[in-house]
């Protein structure tokens, strides 16, 4: 592949978008990253790996927090700045990639050169509360009450460094619902799709 | 009564939202100043002279605005101009510094100078900081420093943390010790009609006495973490030349001469009667000048943001002022000390330290000019004294916490930026004992020289 895709998965917490982006990774062959961003990261500024998971993709508590003329003391500001830069940079290196959230149906859209597909994944809510309950031990309540949360969380996060509310529909080519074919279902209708467009953009790009 | 609460009310959800960070503060305050010119003077007050004295305009047409006849010549109602023009002035002078690389060449020859061993470059970036904030915004002093010293630290296999600590605490530091050196200064000093002077002989002194103790503070904390490396001439070798960063020679120079113009003008203002803007204009124009067909970028490189903001914050604080608010605050203050001159500095110090520390020390040293006048004023006390107070305890109390003032902000950034990550926890534990030292150094002179 010659082209360099990157595609941006989004997800609602429950919605098992980790998992679409695993196979999906699996089945066009390219490597995804979610909080495994992180290990670069590191890498590249000589930083803890564990250090970063602490402040990794949550918002910043504004209370605590002050910005100026750019700069902010918050190290979860510092962290998702790395972050969109490390990405920024493996897609500007021509790498090609699935990333689950970080703002990366923003942050790179002015990342000339390469095939950008957003896509969004969503559940209903009985699936994504039975998987939540299923994956992290947890009773029906408490589930529910952790998916209101951490989507909250994303929520903020998003409007803290993009300029969009999180979730809005005209940032993404595909919004799919993982509780009607399943998750490896929905990969597989999702490969088509990316398949797809990889086909028209290198045709596009042949004339 | 309901304009001095509707006044209140505009300031309180002006305040928050700052706080809150969510929306530009500059547009937080000029709307927040809009609505008390509109509702609290327009509709409650019925006042256009109110308006007309917050706006402030025929002041550029008086002789006291550029040129001081007579000490305290200043007003505190409406927008302090003076202010507004001296820091724009400033800020076209230390844009055209940056780019002349005056601020990178200082820093690496310091570097040099002290041969790159971690303490005594500690001690020397401490200094520098100090001493240049006496003169330039915290801030730019910080967006060199702290750039050039992970850059060193980087080579040196050291922490840059206590380095961009350490220059962080001096810069405030040293701002407080004049006139010029940080914004509530300005504030204070314009509006009050205090010199260059009066702030060297007073806070200036105490930011010399509190200077050696917080040298021998950090040295004590920090001496362990810097000790035992040792830099090799390879790696010095590596390190970029201070002369690296001077492009054209003859700017770097003119520029360098400009600032020390600067310098004299300010040190001697109460002598040639030149006021704060006036020089603020003179800086600006020469710095201009010498840029020549750079001038423009000067001009684009003046952060307008923080001038609207201050606009919107003087005309909010008038609001407060026009309806007795501050009067009232005053009065509790006054109150609350009896009149003793001791209780009234041990309240304004320590309740702006404390303040400031959390809050942004711009809008509340604003706030607090017109407080301490009308505290004056009720009780007899020494309104020079409140002012030093006042001034201390802002500029001091910053240091506190990550979001006290902007340096810090500004050095925690660039130190993140740069893969150190330092958290409240950090900075905290290192800084609060500091700013206390200070305090209570300010305090004790304060009551020494003045109860």
């Amino acid at each position: 592949m010659n082209t360099t895709l990157v595609v941006s998965i989004s997800r609602e917490f429950g919605s098992g978008g980790h998992v679409v982006a695993r196979e999906l990774s699996k089945l066009l062959d390219i490597p995804y990253y979610d909080k495994s961003i992180l290990s670069r990261v590191a890498e590249e500024y000589h930083l803890d790996r564990n250090e970063l998971s602490k402040y990794e993709e949550k918002p910043s508590n504004l209370l605590i927090t002050r910005s100026v003329r750019g700069f902010s003391n918050s190290p979860q500001d510092a962290i998702a700045e790395m972050q969109f830069d490390m990405i920024r940079k493996m897609a500007g290196n021509g790498e090609s990639f699935i990333i689950v959230g970080r703002c990366s149906e923003e942050i790179l859209t002015e990342i000339p050169g390469i095939l950008l597909i957003t896509i969004f994944v969503t559940g209903d809510e009985k699936a994504k509360i039975a998987r939540v309950v299923e994956r992290e031990n947890l009773s029906w309540e408490q589930a529910k009450k952790r998916i209101k949360k951490v989507d909250a969380e994303r929520q903020r996060y998003h409007a803290r460094y993009c300029t969009k509310e999180w979730g809005d529909r005209s940032y993404f080519d595909v919004i799919v619902n993982s509780s009607k074919l399943g998750l490896e279902g929905t990969a597989e209708v999702l490969e088509h799709y990316v398949r797809a467009r990889l086909e028209t953009y290198e045709e596009d790009a042949n004339e | 009564m309901v304009a001095s609460i509707v006044a209140l009310f505009i300031f309180v959800t002006m305040f928050v939202l700052i706080v809150q960070d969510k929306i530009e503060r500059q547009i937080i305050t000029l709307v927040a100043g809009l609505l008390m010119i509109v509702v609290v003077f327009g509709f409650f007050m019925r006042s256009p002279e109110a308006i007309w004295r917050t706006l402030n305009i025929e002041t550029f047409t008086t002789r006291d605005f550029w040129l001081a006849s007579s000490h305290g010549g200043e007003g505190t109602s409406g927008i302090n101009w003076a202010t507004i023009l001296f820091i724009a002035g400033m800020m076209i002078l230390v844009e055209g510094m940056g780019k002349s690389g005056f601020f990178n060449w200082l820093c690496l020859k310091l570097a040099r100078f002290v041969n790159y061993r971690p303490m005594p470059l500690m001690l020397a970036f401490m200094t520098l900081s100090f001493f240049l904030s006496m003169f330039i915004d915290s801030i730019t002093v910080i967006l060199f420093l702290a750039a050039i010293t992970v850059e060193l630290a980087m080579m040196l296999h050291l922490s840059p943390t206590p380095l961009i600590l350490t220059e962080i605490f001096c810069s405030n530091l040293g701002g407080s010790a004049t006139m010029s050196g940080d914004p509530p200064n300005i504030i204070i000093g314009s509006a009050l009609g205090y010199t260059f002077f009066d702030f060297a002989k007073n806070t200036g002194f105490i930011a010399l006495v509190a200077m050696v103790f917080i040298v021998a503070f950090f040295y004590l904390v920090f001496r362990k973490k810097l000790s035992g490396v040792t830099i090799t001439a390879d790696e010095i070798a590596g390190l970029p030349a201070p002369e690296s960063f001077i492009k054209d020679r003859g700017y770097f120079i003119e520029s360098t001469i400009i600032f020390f113009i600067a310098v004299i003008l300010l040190i001697t203002h109460a002598k040639t009667h030149l006021t704060v803007p006036t020089i603020g204009v003179i800086a600006a124009v020469l710095a201009l000048i010498s840029a020549r067909k750079k001038a423009w970028e000067l001009v684009k490189g003046i952060d307008y943001k923080t001038l609207l903001f201050f606009v919107g914050l003087f005309i909010v604080v008038s609001g407060l002022e026009e309806t007795g608010v501050l009067k009232v605050l005053a009065n509790w203050i006054g109150d609350i000390s009896g009149g003793s001159l001791t209780i009234c500095i041990i309240i304004i110090l320590w309740i702006s330290a404390l303040a400031s520390a959390i809050v942004d020390n711009i809008p509340f040293s604003a706030t607090m000019v017109p407080v301490i006048k009308a505290l004056a004023a009720a009780s007899g006390l020494d309104l020079s004294t409140l002012a030093w107070a006042l001034s201390i305890g802002t500029d001091i109390g910053g240091n506190g916490t990550p979001i006290g003032a902007s340096a810090n902000v500004v050095g925690i950034s660039i130190a993140a930026k740069n893969g150190t990550l330092i958290s409240w926890k950090e900075y905290c534990k290192y800084m609060i004992p500091a700013t206390l030292i200070v305090c209570a150094i300010g305090t004790l002179i304060l009551f020494v020289r003045h109860v």
